[in-house]
């Protein structure tokens, strides 16, 4: 099998076969993560070039290592030792790293469009880790995968994604890839954080999380940038944290058997207390573990041959 | 040297002059109007189904020269103005150094002569350096050849600051023409404010940030006296405010460009940087807004912001691109097809718009009179041609028209009685 596309660009362009395939050749693959030798020849001779413009830990890495499981070669470039602080234009940069004949480009960068921009110049595939304040779509495909791990399904349920939707590529993607799936959306979080026209989204818009999480099956909750307040966006975390911060208290408008997702990374104290960070409701370790079983999914959905995935 | 153009429609808005007759143009400048047997030495054009009228002038363009000669210069985009018909245009004073001194305004006015081709009037910047600081040498620039102030894109936030502008361009009768932009409130945005934004993950300009800036100086103008003319009208809202400012007497006028009769801000959808200009192109209800603003008088001009840039300057990511789209080349082609042909406003009501109405803001001789130069577009309105932004003359491709079809387009243009530019090509 195989995904009849070039490029992973974002959820909302995605159809719901193609979501459902993915999360299915990813749960077969975690099989392989189990594994006492967690390597499998699927994609030698291949090779994969990761390219964050922006910080990232468990993305990266998580990336190189559903890579290098499926015998994928990997280089990673990261822009602040390369010729872009040389003044590098992303067009030069892709064209250069081109010419080295990799078949696969994973890229992130601070710019909505950014991955399309690369997309369309190029005839290589290419896999966006997050652009922008647009898409993030392997987090919504690990999040879906780790919601479906849980609760069985998608279809039907209610999540409630709560925090900075604003600025958030992670809650466009959810917002997409859970709807496709037959999700009811509800977005919560504080008005200036709540982008123009939200309620024309497929979703339900909430300012009172109180409301918000009234008998949702699943919270999702956003880190809160510290750098908000700057901008007149919000008047202190303090106020955030005491209006929006995911406490158990809060979760009990909820389903009894909720469940809470984080993309990481927390920020303890401010929009999820401890006790619910680390209470077994709170999914953030499995979904980075998802988030490998996501991206060697993709990765054998462009690259790989035409074999079952189960085959590999 | 004689030109006798033939059996056109001879339209000229500015008298009401609307008949067929052949025109006949002697030492360039306009000798007769009637039924003329040519001699034997005359050029003799049959513009037979052809109109005939003054030529037209672009009152919005950026020229970039001095200081930005890699995206435009004087020469090139005034190829590209005859090529599209435009036999005069004004120039915006963002260059570099800012034509904010009559030495720039001279220097301008000497290259356009330089290339002979279109005429070029400097509009100086109403402040130093477009700093907002200090008022410019104004009346030194009307000296030297300045026909109206702007501050550009880099409106005056202090509204002290403008009202004492205004009153002192008052004082010349130069109008002073505004980008209504509330900086603060634009946010550095990048396209319009809404759901198609918010899906994109593109940060929005909200159509207040043009709207509350239009109301603003509208009062200003008001308070002063100043005639203010507002730039590239792109909301609903702008075109209500000054709908009822000209019902209460105030001395405003307005442009809009066919960017935003024609474009909505679909065109930005797979983040196409050619479509990112500012302000941005905005709904489909604005866009008829906009139409009926130009049908009933409102919007007194077809302007272009002819905003040239580089490749590289557009070819790269959405947030990093410069803003604007050249349109000198496209402009009469999509006023015809957008708005005449479609049934929007008339041919004589186009034409006002990009004759008459910009020479009387900015104080242009124009019109096809006895004596006059004998600047002249003849326009074949039912040309059908596509857009092909390899073959424009600008230095700069960057439109997200390409490849558009359009009806109507100049067949000959006339700057002081000589043939510079024929069905789109210049030949001068």
């Amino acid at each position: 099998m195989r995904l009849k596309r070039k490029d992973i660009l974002g959820l909302e362009e995605m159809s719901s076969d193609e979501i459902e395939l993915i999360l299915q050749t990813a749960l077969s693959f975690k099989e392989i993560l189990g594994r006492q030798i967690k390597k499998v020849p699927t994609l030698r001779g291949r090779s994969v070039v990761t390219l964050f413009y922006e910080p990232s830990t468990r993305t990266r890495t998580s990336f190189e290592l559903a890579a290098k499981i499926l015998s994928a070669d990997t280089s990673s470039i990261a822009p602040s030792t390369s010729s872009v602080v040389k003044g590098e234009s992303l067009k030069d940069t892709i064209l250069t790293l081109r010419a080295m004949k990799p078949d696969l480009f994973i890229m992130r960068h601070q710019c909505s469009g950014a991955a399309h921009f690369v997309a369309k110049m190029i005839p290589e595939h290419v896999i966006n880790a997050g652009d922008g304040m647009h898409e993030h779509p392997t987090q919504g495909l690990l999040d879906m995968l780790s919601i479906h791990e849980k609760k069985g399904k998608i279809s039907g349920l209610t999540v409630a994604i709560v925090g900075d939707i604003l600025h958030s590529r992670v809650a466009r993607s959810n917002m997409w890839g859970l709807t496709k799936m037959g999700a009811k959306v509800r977005l919560v979080g504080p008005k200036t954080l709540i982008p123009p026209e939200a309620r024309n989204l497929p979703v339900e818009v909430y300012t009172n999380l109180e409301e918000g999480l009234k008998g949702v099956d699943v919270v999702n909750v956003l880190r809160i940038q510290l750098e908000r307040m700057k901008k007149g966006l919000l008047p202190s975390l303090r106020e955030y944290s005491t209006m929006f911060g995911i406490s158990k208290e809060r979760l009990k408008a909820a389903k009894d058997d909720v469940i809470v997702l984080h993309p990481g990374p927390m920020n303890r104290g401010v929009e999820i207390m401890p006790e619910v960070a680390d209470d077994p409701v709170c999914l953030v370790t499995e979904q980075v573990t998802n988030g490998v079983a996501v991206r060697m999914a993709l990765l054998y959905l462009l690259l790989g041959g035409t074999e079952d995935a189960a085959a590999a | 040297m004689r030109l006798l153009l033939k059996g056109g429609r001879i339209l000229d808005t500015s008298q009401g002059l609307d008949k067929v007759a052949d025109l006949l143009i002697e030492d360039g400048v306009v000798a007769e109007i009637g039924s003329i047997t040519a001699k034997a030495d005359d050029q003799v054009e049959d513009v037979t189904g052809k109109v005939v009228v003054p030529g037209l002038i672009d009152m919005h363009v950026h020229l970039r020269e001095p200081g930005f000669e890699h995206k435009e210069d004087v020469r090139s985009g005034t190829r590209a103005a005859i090529a599209g018909g435009f036999t005069s245009i004004a120039a915006m004073p963002n260059t570099k150094p800012v034509t904010d001194n009559r030495s720039v305004v001279e220097f301008i006015r000497m290259r356009a002569a330089e290339a002979g081709l279109a005429r070029v009037h400097p509009i100086g910047a109403l402040t130093k350096e477009l700093k907002g600081d200090e008022i410019a040498e104004i009346g030194d620039m009307i000296a030297g050849g300045a026909v109206a102030f702007s501050d550009d894109a880099f409106p005056i936030e202090n509204a002290g600051l403008m009202r004492r502008a205004m009153d002192y361009c008052a004082m010349f009768d130069k109008p002073v023409i505004v980008h209504c932009e509330d900086k603060a409130l634009a946010d550095d945005g990048f396209m319009n404010e809404g759901l198609l934004a918010t899906i994109l993950g593109l940060k929005g300009i909200p159509r207040e940030a043009e709207e509350i800036a239009v109301y603003r100086n509208v009062m200003i103008a008001n308070l002063t006296g100043c005639r203010l003319h507002v730039a590239h009208v792109s909301t609903r809202g702008s075109v209500e405010i000054i709908r009822q400012a000209k019902e209460d007497g105030v001395t405003v006028t307005c442009e809009t460009c066919p960017q935003y009769f024609t474009l909505t801000e679909d065109a930005v959808k797979g983040y196409d940087t050619n479509a990112k200009i500012n302000p941005p192109l905005r709904s489909a209800d604005d866009v008829a807004a906009i139409k009926e603003g130009l049908a009933d008088g409102t919007i007194d001009v077809i302007a272009t912001d002819h905003a040239p840039h580089a490749i590289e300057e557009k070819e790269t990511e959405f947030a990093y691109a410069f803003c604007g789209m050249v349109g000198l080349e496209t402009a009469l082609g999509l006023a015809l097809t957008e708005l005449v042909h479609a049934g929007v406003i008339s041919l004589a009501s186009a034409i006002e718009k990009m004759t008459a109405a910009p020479a009387r803001i900015l104080g242009l001789e124009n019109g096809i009179k006895i004596g006059n130069a004998a600047d002249i577009t003849v326009i074949d309105p039912d040309a059908k041609w596509t857009v092909d932004p390899a073959k424009f003359y600008s230095k700069s491709k960057n439109t997200p028209l390409g490849g558009r079809e359009l009806i109507g387009a100049a067949s000959l243009t006339i700057v002081g009685g000589r043939v510079v530019a024929r069905n789109n090509e210049v030949i001068a």
